[in-house]
């Protein structure tokens, strides 16, 4: 059975990646330095909400923070199983980083649908 | 029963060497793996502090208003500077390793690496300048 559903978390490992190495270094840097540290003025309240209310805009998001908690799942599983191997926990490992991904995106599908 | 000493009912057990927990720290090829590996960490952080701007958002202009003042504080600069770091890193070990993954022929011949990982880099360019766009004319 394992061997079976590997694939799939695979690809969406791959998804993942792309989306979030693609989207993240310009979004990481405006919203978490450039704005916070003043060297750009942040876009107005309304503004920036009518941006994310737009439905692609969710769309979009909800793909890029679900895809990449995915990905963080399926690699942050095999770091730890590399790195420490720690075989005997392979299992609980992997039900912890899968399901708090499959957790998060649930949230994030939530506050998305209802914004 | 046998009376050969030779003879054991089981299989018996392979000499494994252990292999110490940090054994990625003597190379800095091993370094180097599992630091790419651990940047979906940061990736992974910037998705929940994404998806918190967003529920702020949705709050309303105080919560909002908050949301932009915790990313002012001094642990939310440094913690955003290292995922930076590690976020890039990932992009772009990425980006190299992705003809390994995607192999597209055209008739016979398979597009060469050097044109997918620079597809890669150019929707990189792209993206990033679209939002930055985005950003300034909103």
């Amino acid at each position: 059975m394992k061997k079976n559903i590997d694939p799939f978390w695979w690809g969406l490992f791959g998804a993942g990646g792309a989306i979030s190495a693609i989207s993240i270094p310009v979004l990481l840097f405006l919203n978490g330095l450039a704005i916070p540290l003043g060297w750009l003025e942040p876009p107005a309240y309304e503004d920036f909400f009518t941006l994310v209310k737009h439905p692609l805009t969710r769309l979009f998001l909800f793909a890029l923070i679900s895809l990449s908690l995915l990905h963080w799942a399926h690699r942050f599983r095999f770091t730890l199983y590399d790195g420490l191997q720690v075989k005997h926990l392979n299992e609980l490992i992997a039900i912890l980083c899968y399901g708090t991904a499959i957790a998060v995106t649930f949230v994030a599908g939530y506050i998305l649908w209802r914004f | 029963m046998s009376l050969n000493p030779n003879y054991t009912k089981y299989h018996p057990k392979w000499y494994r060497k252990r292999i110490p927990i940090f054994w990625w720290m003597q190379k800095w090829a091993y370094t180097k793996f599992i630091l790419r590996e651990l940047t979906s960490l940061a990736v992974a952080f910037y998705a929940v502090v994404l998806l918190l701007q967003i529920r702020a958002l949705a709050q309303g202009p105080e919560a909002y208003a908050n949301f932009l003042n915790w990313l002012k504080t001094p642990v939310s600069i440094v913690l955003h500077g290292v995922a930076l770091l590690f976020v890039l890193f990932h992009s772009i070990t990425w980006f190299n390793l992705s003809p390994k993954a995607l192999v597209f022929r055209l008739g016979k011949k398979r597009i060469p690496d050097a044109l997918i990982a620079g597809s890669n880099y150019a929707a990189w360019v792209v993206f990033s300048a679209a939002i930055v766009w985005m950003i300034l004319t909103i």
